[in-house]
C-alpha cells in the first residue's frame, strides 16, 4: 500500500519537476552568458499554450504520426517511474529493471523516428536517420554501463543498485568510468550541446527538432514534455547511482521521505547547474564526429566492464 | 594514518587503483585526439596523473624516495617536455595535423583489445603478488601497450615521440607498484628521457631540413602540394621525392 503511494507521488514529482528543471537549466545558461533569461516557469507556460492550440496535420500524415506523441510520452513516463528518485522500493521496480528502462526509451525513440519519416519531409528523414545513428552507438554504451553496475551490485534493478551504492562501496575505477560513459550517453540522448543544440530549430545539424518539425498543438506539447522528462530521468539515474545519499528506503518514516525529496531537489539543481556550465563551455560538434564521441562513451563502458574484473573483489 | 587501519588501507588501495586506471583512460585520450597541441596537453595530463600516482604510492608505502620520482615526473614530463614540444610543433608548423594511419574508432577498438590482453596476461602470472601490485602491473602493461599502439598508429614523428614517452610513464607505474627500481635507476631513466627528447628534437629539425617533412612516409596531406612542387623544383630529398613520386 505504502509502496503504491510512494510510486504515485514519485510519478507526479517527475511529471511536475521536469519542466522546472528545463527552465532552470535555460535560466542558468542565460545567466552564464550575461543574459537575463526566461522565467523559471516558462516551460509550463509553453506547454499550457501548446495544449490550448489547434493541431495542424500534414495531408500525408498517417495514424502513426497522430499516435506517436502519446506513445512517446507514455513510454518515457513509465521509464521515469522506474527510477528511484527520492525513495527506493517503488511498486513498479519489482516488475522491470534497468534494461527495461533502456528498452522503453529505445521504443520511444523508434516511434519518434517513424513519425519523422511518416510525413515524408526531407528534414524529418534527416532527423530520423541521425537519431538512429546516435542511438546505434548510445544504446550499446548505455547497456555496458548497466552491465558494469549490475556486475558490481549483483542486480539489474535500480532500487537494489541504489541500495548497494548506499553501502560501503569505496572508490572504484569501473564506477568512475561508468559515470563518464553515462554522462556522455545522457548528453547524446537528450540532444544537449556537443551533440545537438536544444535551443534552436533552425540549424542544419539539428536532430531532435528536425524529427518533430511537423508537430503542433497538443502533439508537440506531449513530445516536449516527454523530452523534459527524459532529461530528468537521466539526471535521476546518475543521482541515484552515483550520489545515492538520503534516498529513503521503504519502511522508513515520513521524515526520511521528506529529507529524500529535499535532497533530491538539491541533486537535480546541482546536476542541472553542471549541465549548464558544461554546455556553455563547449562548442557544438560536427555531425561526423558523433561516432567518435559516442564511440568513446562505448569504449569507456567496455573499459569499465573490463576493469571490473581487475578490481578488488569484496 | 596508521597502515593497519583496515578502512584506510582499503581506501588507500582504491585511490591508488583510481590513479592507475585514470592513467589508462588518459592513454586512451591520447589516442582519441585529433590536434597536435591537444595531444601534447593530454600528454602533460598523463605525466601529471603518473606523478600523482607515484606520490600517492610514496605516501602509502612510506617510501620517501618515491616523492623525488614524482617531482621529476611532474617537473620534467608535465612541464618542461610539453613546453618544448609545443615550441617544436609551432616552429615546424604542424600543430593542427595528426596523420593517423587508421581511423580513431579502429585504433580505440585495438586499444580495448590490448587492455583486455594485458589483463588476461597479467592476472594469472601475478597470483602470488599483493593486490596493489597485480592491479597496477596489469594497468602498467596496458599503458605500455597503448603507448606502442600510439607510436605505430601515427605517421607524425612528434606523436611517435609522445607515444614513446607515455610508454616510459607506464614503466614508472610498474616500477612503483612493484616496490622496486632504485632511485639511481629512476633518475637516470628520467634524464635519458630528457636527453632523448633533445636528440629527437634535433633530429626532427634535421629530418625536416633534409626531407622537408616530418611525416615518416612523406604523406601529402598538409600543404603538401606546394611542398611537393617545391621539392620537385629544388630536387632535394632523394628518398622523399621517390616516395612522393610513387604516390603520384
Amino acid at each position: 500500500m505504502l509502496d503504491a503511494l510512494v510510486q504515485l507521488v514519485e510519478m507526479l514529482v517527475v511529471l511536475l519537476f521536469a519542466p522546472l528543471l528545463v527552465g532552470y537549466v535555460r535560466k542558468v545558461k542565460a545567466l552564464l552568458v550575461g543574459r537575463r533569461g526566461p522565467p523559471l516557469l516558462q516551460p509550463y507556460r509553453d506547454l499550457l499554450r501548446l495544449l490550448r492550440k489547434e493541431v495542424v496535420l500534414a495531408h500525408s500524415a498517417s495514424w502513426v504520426f497522430r499516435v506517436t506523441p502519446y506513445l512517446v510520452f507514455a513510454a518515457t513516463w513509465v521509464a521515469a517511474a522506474l527510477v528511484p528518485t527520492f525513495a527506493t522500493g517503488l511498486l513498479f521496480s519489482y516488475a522491470a529493471d534497468m534494461i527495461a528502462i533502456v528498452a522503453l526509451l529505445g521504443s520511444a525513440r523508434f516511434m519518434l523516428a517513424l513519425a519523422g519519416l511518416d510525413v515524408g519531409t526531407s528534414f524529418g528523414g534527416i532527423g530520423s536517420s541521425r537519431e538512429m545513428m546516435i542511438a546505434s552507438l548510445a544504446e550499446p554504451a548505455m547497456l555496458m554501463v548497466v552491465f558494469t553496475l549490475s556486475l558490481l551490485a549483483g542486480s539489474t534493478q535500480l532500487s537494489s543498485i541504489a541500495a548497494f551504492m548506499q553501502g560501503d562501496v569505496g572508490l572504484r575505477v569501473s564506477l568512475a568510468l561508468a559515470l563518464l560513459a553515462l554522462g556522455m550517453v545522457a548528453i547524446a540522448e537528450n540532444g544537449r550541446i556537443p551533440v545537438d543544440n536544444p535551443a534552436t530549430h533552425l540549424e542544419l545539424t539539428m536532430v531532435h527538432e528536425a524529427m518533430i518539425l511537423e508537430y503542433s498543438g497538443r502533439h508537440l506539447a506531449m513530445i516536449e514534455l516527454a523530452s523534459h522528462i527524459k532529461l530528468l530521468l537521466y539526471l535521476s539515474i546518475i543521482g541515484c547511482v552515483f550520489a545515492p545519499w538520503h534516498i529513503a528506503v521503504s519502511g522508513q518514516g515520513s521524515t526520511a521521505y521528506l529529507t529524500g525529496l529535499v535532497v533530491y531537489v538539491g541533486k537535480l539543481a546541482a546536476g542541472g547547474f553542471l549541465l549548464a556550465v558544461f554546455e556553455t563551455a563547449i562548442a557544438k560538434m560536427r555531425v561526423f564526429r558523433y561516432s567518435d564521441f559516442l564511440g568513446a562513451a562505448l569504449m569507456l563502458g567496455l573499459l569499465a566492464t573490463l576493469l571490473r574484473f581487475v578490481s578488488r573483489v569484496t | 594514518m596508521s597502515p593497519n587501519d583496515p578502512l584506510m588501507t582499503s581506501l588507500a588501495l582504491d585511490v591508488a587503483h583510481l590513479f592507475a586506471g585514470g592513467l589508462v583512460v588518459v592513454s586512451f585520450m591520447l589516442l582519441y585526439q585529433d590536434r597536435m597541441t591537444a595531444v601534447i596537453n593530454i600528454f602533460a595530463l598523463h605525466a601529471l596523473v603518473v606523478s600523482l600516482s607515484v606520490a600517492w604510492q610514496a605516501a602509502i608505502q612510506d617510501a620517501p624516495h618515491l616523492y623525488i620520482t614524482a617531482a621529476i615526473a611532474l617537473v620534467v614530463k608535465a612541464v618542461v617536455i610539453p613546453l618544448a614540444l609545443h615550441r617544436i610543433v609551432m616552429r615546424l608548423g604542424i600543430h593542427r595535423t595528426i596523420e593517423p594511419v587508421v581511423g580513431t574508432g579502429l585504433t580505440m577498438l585495438a586499444g580495448i583489445g590490448l587492455v583486455a590482453l594485458s589483463i588476461m596476461v597479467m592476472l594469472p602470472i601475478t597470483q602470488q603478488a599483493g593486490t596493489l601490485a597485480r592491479e597496477d602491473l596489469s594497468f602498467a602493461l596496458s599503458v605500455i601497450l597503448l603507448g606502442l599502439l600510439l607510436m605505430i598508429s601515427r605517421r607524425n614523428a612528434v606523436s611517435q615521440v609522445i607515444g614513446f614517452m607515455s610508454i616510459e610513464n607506464g614503466l614508472i607505474l610498474a616500477a612503483t607498484a612493484a616496490k622496486g627500481m632504485p632511485l639511481v635507476v629512476e633518475i637516470s631513466v628520467a634524464f635519458s628521457i630528457l636527453v632523448a627528447l633533445i636528440v629527437i628534437g634535433i633530429f626532427l629539425f634535421r629530418i625536416r631540413e633534409r626531407f622537408e617533412t616530418v611525416t615518416s612516409t612523406c604523406s601529402t596531406s598538409t600543404a603538401g602540394n606546394s611542398r611537393e612542387r617545391h621539392l620537385a623544383a629544388a630536387g632535394s630529398g632523394p628518398r622523399c621525392r621517390a616516395a612522393c613520386a610513387d604516390r603520384r
